[in-house]
């Protein structure tokens, strides 16, 4: 069981609850604003792009090649951004905090 | 020494006999040069081919801009003669494109929603049932085209009935069989959107047309021409390419019967597989952008005002970004296609064309046992320096119930 925390671009933050799948279908299924995941998760439409709580950038660690390859060239990016759907939902993630970039 | 031989012949003749093998005309440029040539009406085009360069450029909408003066010029071949209308916010870059957008996005999502999805299994359940009754048929003109129609309707919010007359229009409504491009055949579709406005501004309703007369749009009321402008792309966007789309899986589907069946047993794999095979298809293969200054893309110069196209259709064959690029891979689980485009202009139909490849491969998986490839014309695009299959000019296909 991990507690995720979403702050969208309004400035709510959301907490919910997830044991398996990805952060971003977590974020979906609770309709966190700005996270789409169009593509369900392959990669491919940069949708579900966060910013990771700096702090905690060790618990998700760096995004693969092709992650980062993709987030290059979106807007908004940080040195802490990551594509949620490239998060699998696990207790190492409990008590994480994730701005949601769009 | 016989027998390496028959297994041989054997391969070559699979080869052949596989209608559903979309080659990889842009290999060699992409991996030498990175870019190719194309002489479009005596506006030459300078396709970029790698999956970076063309994400890079898609991103750069400053440098390669969508929303010049000459309407028509970034669409490969060029609408120029064509068309006078600006498709919105296709034609419109930065910052005035982002209030369309903002304006379009929650609309054309609508897809996302259970009564929405309910109407288009209703529509894809006929055209199925359909081709199961009739045993075989013709699948771009009986099929495709049908389908692709009659969930045009769903996405405008018009009455089931209007897709009769889009079917009546044929396959192709900007292109006639021996020129690419046909003004005539364009103003059918131009005029029937003036006449639908007036009649929207005439007795409002619920759908697309009346929404947007009645939107405000960077504090300005939109006018008819851009209202125009917003149902001309959609049009445009959404024909072919769903066509394509549609008619390229039945293809697939009937070479690879094994893979209608894992879709049967492991239905947890339909997203990964829907999104490998939009990207194997790529059934849009460029889009332009015009150059506002002197610039290079891989080590070539861009001259301003000339035209670069980004090759989508060569960028998702690349092996540096794609492991056995030119294979379907059904679970393959990082695909970061750029079929549907990447950046500020990607596709607003994608929800629409996702939700129609879904169902459709949900139900031909409960319905469908088996199909067979009768005959087929393969549709390849003329760009100079490469051709390219997009699809099919006919298929002929007999349909087996499950």
């Amino acid at each position: 069981m991990a507690k995720i925390t979403f702050i969208t671009s309004d400035g709510k933050a959301t907490t919910v609850e997830g044991t398996s799948g990805t952060v971003m279908e977590l974020a979906v299924q609770n309709k966190i604003k700005g996270i789409d995941g169009d593509c369900g998760g392959v990669c491919s439409c940069a949708t579900c792009h966060v910013h990771v709580n700096p702090e905690q950038w060790g618990i998700t660690g760096e995004p693969d090649e092709l992650e980062s390859d993709m987030l290059e060239f979106d807007d908004n990016v940080s040195e802490y951004s990551r594509l949620s759907c490239q998060l699998k939902v696990s207790d190492a993630l409990d008590g994480l905090e994730l701005t949601v970039a769009n | 020494m016989k027998k390496v031989y028959v297994t041989f012949l054997q391969e070559i003749n699979k080869a052949i006999m596989e209608k559903s093998k979309f080659t990889d005309p842009f290999k060699q440029a992409r991996e030498g040069k990175g870019y190719g040539e194309m002489n479009d009406q005596n506006d030459p085009v300078t396709m970029i081919l790698g999956h970076k360069d063309v994400r890079k450029c898609a991103h750069n909408w400053k440098t390669f801009q969508s929303g010049g003066e000459e309407v028509g010029r970034i669409v490969v071949p060029s609408e120029v003669h064509i068309r006078e209308t600006r498709q919105i916010p296709f034609e419109v870059d930065p910052p005035e494109h982002k209030d369309y957008r903002d304006l379009l996005n929650p609309w054309f999502k609508r897809p996302l929603e259970s009564d929405y999805q309910a109407k288009l299994t209703d529509i894809i359940n006929q055209v199925v049932n359909e081709a199961l009754e009739k045993g075989s048929l013709e699948v771009v003109e009986e099929f495709s085209l049908k389908l692709q129609s009659r969930a045009l309707t769903l996405l405008l919010n018009i009455p089931f009935e209007e897709s009769e007359r889009w079917i009546s229009w044929g396959t192709h409504v900007f292109r006639s069989e021996d020129t690419a491009l046909d003004a005539d055949k364009a103003n059918i579709l131009y005029d029937y959107i003036d006449r639908e406005i007036d009649k929207a501004i005439a007795n409002p309703g619920d759908d697309l047309y009346s929404v947007l007369l009645a939107s405000e749009v960077n504090g300005k009321k939109m006018t008819k021409e851009e209202v125009k402008g917003v149902l001309v792309l959609t049009f445009a966007g959404g024909r072919d390419t769903v066509i394509n789309a549609v008619t390229n899986s039945i293809a697939y589907f009937a070479d690879h019967p094994e893979s209608l069946q894992r879709l049967r047993d492991e239905p947890e794999i339909m997203n990964t597989a829907i999104e490998e095979l939009i990207r194997y298809f790529s059934p849009l293969t460029q889009m332009g952008r015009v150059a506002t200054e002197d610039t290079q893309v891989c080590e070539h110069a861009i001259k301003a005002q000339s035209r670069i196209s980004m090759c989508w259709a060569s960028a998702n064959r690349d092996e540096r970004v794609f492991e056995n690029a030119n294979e379907v891979i059904l679970d393959r689980k990082v695909n970061p296609h750029v079929a549907f485009g990447f950046g500020t202009h990607n596709c607003l139909g994608a929800t629409h064309a996702r939700q129609i490849m879904k169902i459709l491969l949900s139900t031909l998986t409960e319905k469908v046992g088996s199909m067979k490839i009768l005959e087929a014309k393969e549709n390849i695009e003329d760009l100079d320096e490469f051709k390219r299959k997009v699809g099919f000019d006919s298929l002929h296909v007999t349909f087996n119930k499950l």
